[in-house]
């Protein structure tokens, strides 16, 4: 009798208020998502996904989609594991520099990486010229295509390894280490024997999430693509194709899409726990010296990749201060397209502060009340709650646009062209991962305090004000920043929904890119680069010993 | 203050029922402990009380109100709690004061009573820290302090000491009898530990499996258990098969004989005989014959094991004398104290010594 009825309380009216909000703002758009894959307007219909599956032209976009996402899930994993490996067993001078470069490689908008690569290896790339000048025999290797896309998502997607493996590191006891050592086993044979089997559970989780970004992103082969076609390009270009808009076509691609992030989803959760164990160190492995060869060999394998990852980067900005003429980069640096950036185009430097802002603030209320209903007041309908808030975990960005775009465009609800849409899109996007954040950081405080606090005459609105949530501040800061920069440098979603109007950094830069205004796209890239700077250096101050879980 | 009476308690977890037909009367100002295994349902009794757990069915009262549905901000009550449960971001002071200000007081109150409850738990100089920088001693000060200040009707611990050192745990223990019985404040104390109970309670309420075995006080508990659960629980104890014969009672093959037992009917009996209620000797050979196989010397006292001639081990504590140990494979000889040993029905389930 107990399990089925609901306390009347505020937590109640608050549970089903946000069961109403996920109502009109997400199952209702996916509902939509589904209806028009299904339904041409007159019965029921199976064409859409006939006509995808039967002609090689769409085929082909998986399998170029998966191909070029499991090299670079290969390749990121043996670059990432690597740079973990080294930097947690040796002292490298610089650690701390290199380890926030790796990071911001990761952190930067999805295609400011391609963008650069073009800048620097593209048809008029700076280092192909350079090298075409050098060698005029030799035919240097196109950045368009395969190879582009995944040197791009390779520096773009290794440092989430490299996290997640410094931290399994971190985990790791150094008496394990001694003692393999002491039964004969060390060097390369205890690599492979001892230390890749206990942080296999990270490599598998990293790898996976490797794999989904790769597959799901959207600005890389974008721009590099040309003539390799992957399925988040096909699914934009069936959506916003002047020629083709079809709109049935487009949510069965996204309905293609949802299946297959969500065989990976499954796929990973059996991966992890089937591999998972808890491993917690009283003594970390000491960090050691390396000498001779040994050192100069660890340093600039280090440095190189690091070079390499945040190249694109420092490319840009150095291009953000070179003066422009037209679509070229003439002699003689100035501020000119910064003037131009904050002139003509300030409503997206705005609008790129604006949007996030607002988001992350609904954000960061909704993640605490989902997450303490989820775990303080657990029942069939909080359950319900948190079940419906991870959703968006497997939709593509896309998908979440096209969604979007699609089901509120009539009455009741207008949304479309308003900063309201964006942010809705972008709560609704980013909450699973807050949410999971705050979580985490609930089920640390005991339930006693809460209790402690009611037993001594706090209303329980009062409890979660004055107590719950200061003891959850510090881990909801972190986190707030962590999102408020996936936040900021987001487009495959905004690209679905901006306008003039409300358009964001990341989706202008993209427009300049496209019309060729490439001084302004780089002085905004190195505003987006700024900004994740800054936020990371907070980041580090609130939380010094935090985890970035992207 | 308050009297807690508890009529008929019944708590079910989903289908499994953890406790029922409890029925429980604590009197006002009492130290009153609930003691038992883990699992045993004492925790989950005193969070009924609290109002933290849901009551299935029963009626609870403090006085002549009925609280089942009263909110457990509003039932006046302090607890105090195994973790602690120290509001880490309020400094030791505005932790004290929490309950006060929901109180709505005065501030000059709030102050004032605050500052008394700080000295009288002596952590006045700790006042303006924030609790991670204090010892855990020193944090279940400041939840004694909080969980005192607002002048609960009833105090409520959960296992409150079982986080400290064996040292502070003493310090504490005394801490809490003093206070609570200078305040005079009805307490509900939650306990699995057996001794912390025999030295702070008035009342014990041994329970297991969500029924009350024995309730009485410490000493009545010790020495004349209700049952041979209750018997093993408190303190330690040899439990020997035997036979009651004519009032009789035939132990390994001897016939020991005591006024007290005479009206115990004939037939298999359960002996439980704590070790210091055994006499050992190897010069008067008399009573059950065994041999020594340990002998552990503790200052005070010697404890010896024992093997019976049926194969069964007993332990043996004596004063230390000055004499010599009886060594290992010497041959000795128990008696017993008769006054003392409790004999109970062969299935344990009641002691024929209790009237």
């Amino acid at each position: 009798m107990t399990k089925k009825t609901f306390k009347m309380d505020i937590w109640f009216a608050i549970t089903l208020g946000l069961l109403l909000l996920y109502l009109v703002f997400l199952l209702f758009p996916m509902g939509n998502l589904f209806r028009m894959a299904f339904y041409d307007g007159e019965s029921f219909t199976l064409k859409y996904f006939q006509t995808f599956f039967t002609k090689k032209y769409y085929t082909m976009t998986i399998a170029n989609s998966f191909k070029v996402s499991t090299a670079a899930t290969i390749v990121s994993l043996i670059v990432g594991v690597t740079m973990g490996y080294l930097y947690s067993v040796y002292e490298i001078k610089l650690a701390k520099t290199v380890r926030m470069c790796i990071v911001l490689a990761t952190m930067s908008a999805p295609f400011v990486g391609a963008y650069a690569w073009i800048l620097l290896m593209g048809r008029n790339g700076a280092f192909t010229v350079f090298l075409q000048n050098l060698f005029p025999q030799v035919e240097i290797p196109s950045i368009y295509g395969f190879g582009g896309i995944l040197l791009v998502f390779t520096t773009q997607l290794f440092p989430l390894v490299f996290l997640y493996i410094t931290g399994a590191m971190s985990k790791m006891d150094n008496s394990l280490m001694e003692a393999s050592v002491n039964m004969g086993c060390s060097g390369v044979n205890r690599f492979f024997k001892v230390i890749v089997p206990l942080i296999m559970p990270s490599i598998l989780a990293s790898g996976l999430l490797v794999f989904i970004r790769a597959l799901s992103d959207f600005g890389t082969p974008l721009l590099l693509g040309e003539g390799y076609r992957t399925f988040p390009v096909t699914l934009y270009n069936e959506f916003v194709g002047e020629v083709s808009q079809n709109k049935g076509f487009a949510s069965a691609i996204g309905i293609v899409a949802i299946a297959i992030t969500c065989a990976i989803y499954i796929v990973q959760n059996i991966a992890t726990v089937k591999t998972s164990f808890a491993m917690s160190a009283l003594n970390p492995v000491p960090k050691k010296k390396p000498k001779g060869l040994a050192a100069f060999l660890v340093h600039f394998y280090i440095y190189l990749v690091t070079g390499i990852s945040i190249l694109p980067q420092v490319y840009v900005t150095y291009c953000s201060f070179r003066n422009t003429s037209g679509m070229l980069y003439i002699d003689g640096y100035s501020l000119q397209s910064y003037r131009e950036m904050f002139g003509k185009l300030h409503r997206s430097v705005v609008n790129t502060i604006k949007i996030p802002v607002i988001s992350l603030a609904f954000i960061l209320v909704f993640a605490v009340l989902i997450a303490y209903i989820s775990v303080r007041r657990r029942n069939a309908l909080t359950s319900s709650v948190d079940m419906i808030s991870m959703i968006p975990y497997i939709i593509p960005g896309t998908v979440v646009g096209i969604a979007m775009v699609t089901s509120f465009n009539k009455p009741p609800l207008i949304l479309t062209a308003t900063t309201t849409i964006m942010v809705i899109s972008l709560v609704i996007r980013r909450l699973p991962y807050t949410i999971r954040a705050s979580v985490a950081t609930l089920q640390q405080i005991p339930l006693s305090i809460e209790e402690a606090a009611i037993s001594l005459g706090a209303s329980k609105l009062k409890t979660f004000a004055r107590i719950t949530i200061p003891m959850m501040s510090s881990g909801i800061i972190a986190g707030a920043i962590l999102s408020w920069v996936t936040l900021v440098t987001e487009l495959s979603t905004a690209i679905f929904l901006y306008t003039a109007r409300t358009q964001t950094l990341t989706v202008a830069i993209y427009t300049q890119i496209v019309r060729g205004h490439y001084g302004v796209a780089s002085a905004m890239a190195t505003l987006l680069t700024a900004i994740t700077i800054v936020s990371m250096i907070l980041f580090n101050i609130v939380s010094p010993e935090g985890d970035i879980t992207l | 203050m308050s009297t807690i009476t508890i009529k008929n308690a019944l708590k079910k977890y989903g289908d499994i029922t953890v406790i029922e037909g409890l029925n429980l009367e604590i009197k006002d100002g009492e130290l009153f402990t609930l003691l038992g295994p883990s699992g045993c349902g004492k925790t989950t009794l005193l969070r009924m009380i609290a109002g933290f757990n849901t009551i299935e069915g029963g009626d609870f009262y403090f006085n002549d109100e009925r609280i089942n549905d009263k909110d457990p901000a509003k039932r006046n009550i302090g607890m105090v709690f195994q973790n602690y449960a120290v509001f880490p971001h309020l400094t030791v002071r505005k932790n004290v004061a929490f309950g006060l200000n929901n109180r709505k007081l005065d501030k000059k109150t709030v102050t004032e009573e605050t500052d008394r409850f700080l000295r009288m738990m002596k952590i006045d100089e700790y006042a303006d820290r924030l609790p991670q920088n204090l010892s855990g001693g020193q944090q279940q000060r400041v939840a004694l302090a909080r969980a005192l200040a607002v002048k609960p009707d009833v105090l409520l611990m959960d296992e409150p000491l079982s986080n400290l050192d064996a040292k502070l745990r003493l310090e504490m223990r005394q801490a809490i009898r003093n206070i609570q019985r200078d305040l005079g404040i009805t307490t509900v104390y939650v306990t699995h530990d057996q001794e912390e109970a025999m030295s702070i309670s008035d009342t014990i309420a041994v329970m297991d499996h969500g029924v009350i075995q024995h309730l009485g006080a410490p000493k009545e508990i010790y020495q004349r258990p209700a049952n041979l659960f209750v018997s093993n629980f408190i303190g330690r104890s040899n439990t020997l098969a035997g036979r009651m014969e004519n009032g009789s009672l035939i132990l390994e093959g001897s016939r020991f004989t005591h006024e007290f037992w005479v009206n115990i009917p004939d037939g298999p009996v359960k002996a439980a005989i704590r070790p210091e209620e055994f006499l050992i000797s190897a010069e008067v050979q008399t009573g059950i014959p065994g041999t020594v196989t340990d002998t552990i010397y503790l200052g005070m006292d010697t404890h010896y094991m024992v093997r019976l001639e049926s194969g069964e081990e007993v332990l043996v504590i004596q004063e230390s004398t000055l004499a010599d140990n009886y060594r290992m494979g010497e041959r000795v000889w128990l008696t017993l104290n008769e006054r003392k040993i409790n004999i109970f029905t062969e299935d344990g389930n009641r002691n024929y010594l209790r009237g």
